[in-house]
């Protein structure tokens, strides 16, 4: 054992090295995961700072604190901020830094393309934000309806920027996906077959294949809109017998897999925080995992719920609405397994398990609202009022953000290394929980009064001011709570106690080792004989694992680690050259080119730079 | 059995048993299908809804494109035998193969600029005399226009230059992007398989022992191949023959 640890110390590569270059540099998963973490939190203290300024406009009738104009782009940045550059990343951070402790591999299958995701997204997230300083960020929407969109309708960059800014960011959860895909099915320690996977692995596997599904049909999309913008290409213009609503069904078709992209991670991180803290397995395992898939299968199925009121005819209304209901099963069979694994549990009721809870309740009201979408005659009424803000922001702040919070409690000591303050842990659970209440409950009343969404301010007489008021102030007590959950994971992070390898008595793998876990992971590949490996091999089922090495006897090469590598950040910096010359010089592609020649000087680069590690 | 080694002694073992970069392979290609597919879509929901000419029944030469497509399939019987050769090792042969895989690539590719430059200068005659119901939309604009149409010059026949152009009309936005993309693809090949011809000259580089890299680039241009049979037979053959078109 000692052996392999200072083995281990003589191969070992730059990631045990600190300052800047390291982080520029580094291909560790782990480091990625942070990296992904807390450039994401970042973006999410953005987009809620957007929420916070459009909550004070609406918060009384004929308000002037914005206007109309920077009020659209607010709705539109903070949408497309929190479903691209927050909600998603977050998931990144927890697949990059968990999957490969999970199953009991080394790092990812492709640890430089996984540095190229995370500096793609990064990139991209700057490039669609620096629209605000260069004359206007995008304001049409973050699902940019077409003629909205037109060059006619919005002149200037704004929407330019939406296109690449996007493009941009698909290419890295694209080439996320990937790496999580081979990483899933190939990586796994012995013994570990796919129904013994933890439940988050099988989330992100799910989801994985969603992005590599899903993400090409958007990329399609942006061409279209590219095309068109800039060389007049009649994709979505009606005089030219095009029909603006391609657009719609191109965007849905992508946007329906995308919701299932943000919310099955969140759904993966409660379904290990409940058993953990139950003291019992989950329960329903298989039921869990194949309603986990059949909801991606749907995902495809109902897009165009999101379109009833735009004349579909009944036969596709009709058959829209019965797939969509459909969903409600097997998301039905997850939250009754939740609720399984919980009853007859010894129960420890510590932060992370709050907010599991919590997101069973809030994801179940936005659940219930979103079936009663799914009839369309009723969604006729709520269509485009606040009816559906709500409804959203039960499911993906209630649900996805919660399950995310709790996810961060619960691997805090893991990936720290520091114990967070528990009390303040659930001062901030209780903050959130009744902050999350009090700003999205009342929009369900405003909704069925005929509040239209995306409007910048109301007349008196409307009767909005009441809900509206305490909305706002609901979002007070939420940014509050967020103060202080900041204040707990940094203070903790400095001075907190150091945490145990396995402070919860946890079932999967990551708990097994050390925490912060060493940068080769593990010292000897686990086997895997149940499906709480952990649990099974702490109750003596497991006697002992396989030296990484594969046992050759030449200790200095007893753990490759992967070298750190500049390349990636080199692509990722003459693909945002390319796109800033797309946005700036139409017509004219010279700084375009001299980006995409960068670029696949990297990638050629890339391609013959000596790696010690066959990937 | 030394095949066999040769296909798995590079690698460490997986847990599937294929090797990590061909799963990525894979993984990518099944993305793609959904990027071609997103396109084609595009191209048929479009398809009949063009308001004016030319349209795929004005433009498309079928023994043309018959050609280039043939072409490209051959290349794909070249690709498989440059991997033979390369994995028996027969460098010189595997090198010829290698070339003539590219060298159709390129052809295929300069078929496609010749074929949207024809598109772009696309001249109408049209008999003036010919009954009205047996002209295309295209055909009846010529004959109507009000400068060179029949009425206006009183000739029996009249041509006019109607270049398909991707701002013309839907068809050549969704036919220009679709082939374009498949065209960007072929090229993206091409670059690949010189490079990987030229580094064979550099010892170490290409070997029977590292086949999977060529491999890779073989799984990739057979599926782009496989694009483009499709491409051929949904656009370009449905665009013509009555009953489809």
């Amino acid at each position: 054992m000692a052996s392999a640890v200072g083995a281990v110390g003589a191969a070992g590569h730059a990631s045990t090295e600190s300052g800047v270059w390291s982080w520029i540099t580094t291909v560790d998963h782990k480091r990625i995961g942070i990296l992904y973490g807390v450039s994401a939190i970042l973006f999410f203290l953005l987009g809620g700072s957007e929420a916070f300024l459009i909550r004070m406009q609406l918060a009384s009738a004929d308000a002037d604190l914005i206007s109309s104009g920077v009020f659209s782009q607010l709705f539109t940045m903070h949408a497309l901020t929190m479903v691209f550059l927050a909600i998603m990343p977050l998931g990144a951070a927890f697949f990059n830094f968990l999957i490969p402790l999970q199953i009991g591999a080394r790092d990812v299958a492709f640890p430089r393309l996984n540095a190229l995701s995370y500096w793609l997204f990064l990139f991209g997230a700057i490039l669609l934000n620096s629209s605000f300083v260069f004359g206007g960020a995008p304001d049409a929407g973050w699902f940019a309806y077409a003629n909205l969109t037109s060059s006619t309708y919005s002149p200037g960059d704004s929407m330019d920027y939406f296109t690449l800014g996007l493009l941009v960011l698909g290419i890295s959860s694209l080439a996320a996906a990937l790496n999580f895909v081979v990483t899933i099915l190939n990586m796994r320690a012995p013994g570990m077959t796919l129904m013994r996977m933890p439940v988050f692995t099988w989330m992100a596997l799910v989801v994985s294949f969603l992005l590599v599904f899903a993400l090409p049909i958007l990329t399609v999309g942006l061409i279209e809109l590219l095309f068109w913008r800039f060389f007049d290409m009649p994709f979505f213009s009606a005089e030219f017998g095009g029909d603006p609503l391609l657009w719609q069904h191109i965007f849905w078709l992508f946007g329906h897999p995308e919701v299932y992209i943000l919310i099955l991670p969140a759904m993966g991180i409660v379904s290990e925080i409940l058993p953990t803290f139950s003291r019992k397995p989950l329960f329903g395992y298989t039921a869990v995992v194949f309603a986990g898939v059949s909801i991606a299968f749907l995902g495809f199925a109902v897009w165009a719920h999101h379109m009833f009121t735009v004349g579909l005819g009944p036969v596709a209304i009709a058959a829209f609405s019965a797939s969509t209901m459909l969903i409600a099963v097997p998301t039905g069979i997850k939250v009754f397994n939740w609720m399984g694994t919980i009853w007859g549990g010894s129960l420890d009721l510590r932060t992370p398990m709050l907010f599991a809870i919590g997101f069973i309740a809030l994801f179940t009201i936005g659940g219930l609202s979103g079936v009663m979408h799914a009839a369309a005659s009723s969604d006729a009424q709520q269509q485009d009022t606040y009816f559906i803000v709500a409804h959203i922001h039960y499911v993906l702040f209630g649900g996805a953000i919660v399950a995310v919070i709790g996810g961060i409690y619960y691997w805090f000591p893991k990936f720290s290394g520091h114990m967070y303050n528990e009390t303040v842990g659930k001062i901030n659970f209780w903050l959130m929980f009744l902050g999350m209440n009090l700003t999205f409950f009342p929009m369900h009343f405003l909704g069925l009064d005929g509040m239209p969404r995306r409007i910048y301010t109301y007349d008196a007489n409307m009767g909005w001011d009441l809900w509206n008021g305490v909305a706002t102030m609901g979002s007070l007590v939420l940014g509050l709570s967020f103060l202080i959950f900041i204040y707990n994971m940094v203070t903790s992070w400095l001075n907190g106690e150091p945490a145990e390898a396995d402070p919860w008595d946890g079932r999967t793998l990551e708990w097994s080792i050390a925490s912060p876990p060493p940068e080769y992971n593990f010292e000897e590949i686990p086997i895997v004989y149940d499906r709480d490996a952990w649990w099974a091999e702490k109750r003596g089922k497991v006697q002992h694992g396989v030296p990484v090495g594969g046992g050759s006897g030449e200790e200095e090469h007893s753990i490759h680690m992967p070298q750190p590598s500049y390349w990636p950040i080199v692509v990722s910096i003459g693909l945002i050259i390319a796109s800033y010359g797309l946005v700036y010089n139409s017509g004219n592609f010279i700084v375009a080119t001299i980006g995409l020649l960068v670029g696949i000087f990297g990638v050629y680069a890339w391609s013959f730079e000596p790696v010690n590690d066959p990937e | 059995m030394a095949q066999a080694t040769a296909d798995h002694g590079e690698h460490e073992a997986t847990t599937t048993g294929l090797n990590h970069r061909k799963m990525l392979m894979w993984a990518f290609l099944g993305s793609d299908c959904m990027f071609f597919g997103s396109l084609i879509a595009t191209y048929l929901v479009y398809k009949g809804r063009s308001l004016e000419g030319p349209l795929p029944i004005d433009v498309f030469s079928i023994p043309t494109t018959s050609v280039s497509t043939f072409v490209l399939l051959m290349s794909s019987m070249s690709m498989v035998l440059a991997y033979s050769a390369l994995r028996r090792n027969r460098m010189k042969t595997f090198r010829v193969w290698l070339a003539s895989t590219a060298i159709m690539g390129m052809t295929f590719l300069a078929f496609q600029v010749f074929e949207f430059r024809v598109f772009a200068n696309h001249e109408v005659v049209v008999d003036c005399h010919a009954p009205i119901g047996e002209l295309s939309i295209v055909e009846l604009s010529v004959r109507n226009d009000k400068t060179v149409g029949c009425e206006a010059t009183g000739h029996d026949e009249v041509e006019k230059q109607v270049g398909l152009t991707p701002k013309t009309n839907l068809f050549g936005s969704t036919f220009f992007t679709l082939t374009g993309f498949h065209g960007a693809h072929v090229t993206l090949g091409v670059i690949w398989l010189l490079t990987m011809f030229f580094l064979s000259f550099k010892k170490g580089m290409v070997t029977p022992e590292r086949n999977l890299d060529l491999d890779l680039a073989a799984l990739y241009w057979h599926f782009v191949d496989i694009v483009w049979i499709i491409i051929f037979t949904v656009v370009y053959l449905f665009g013509v023959f009555p009953g489809f078109a």
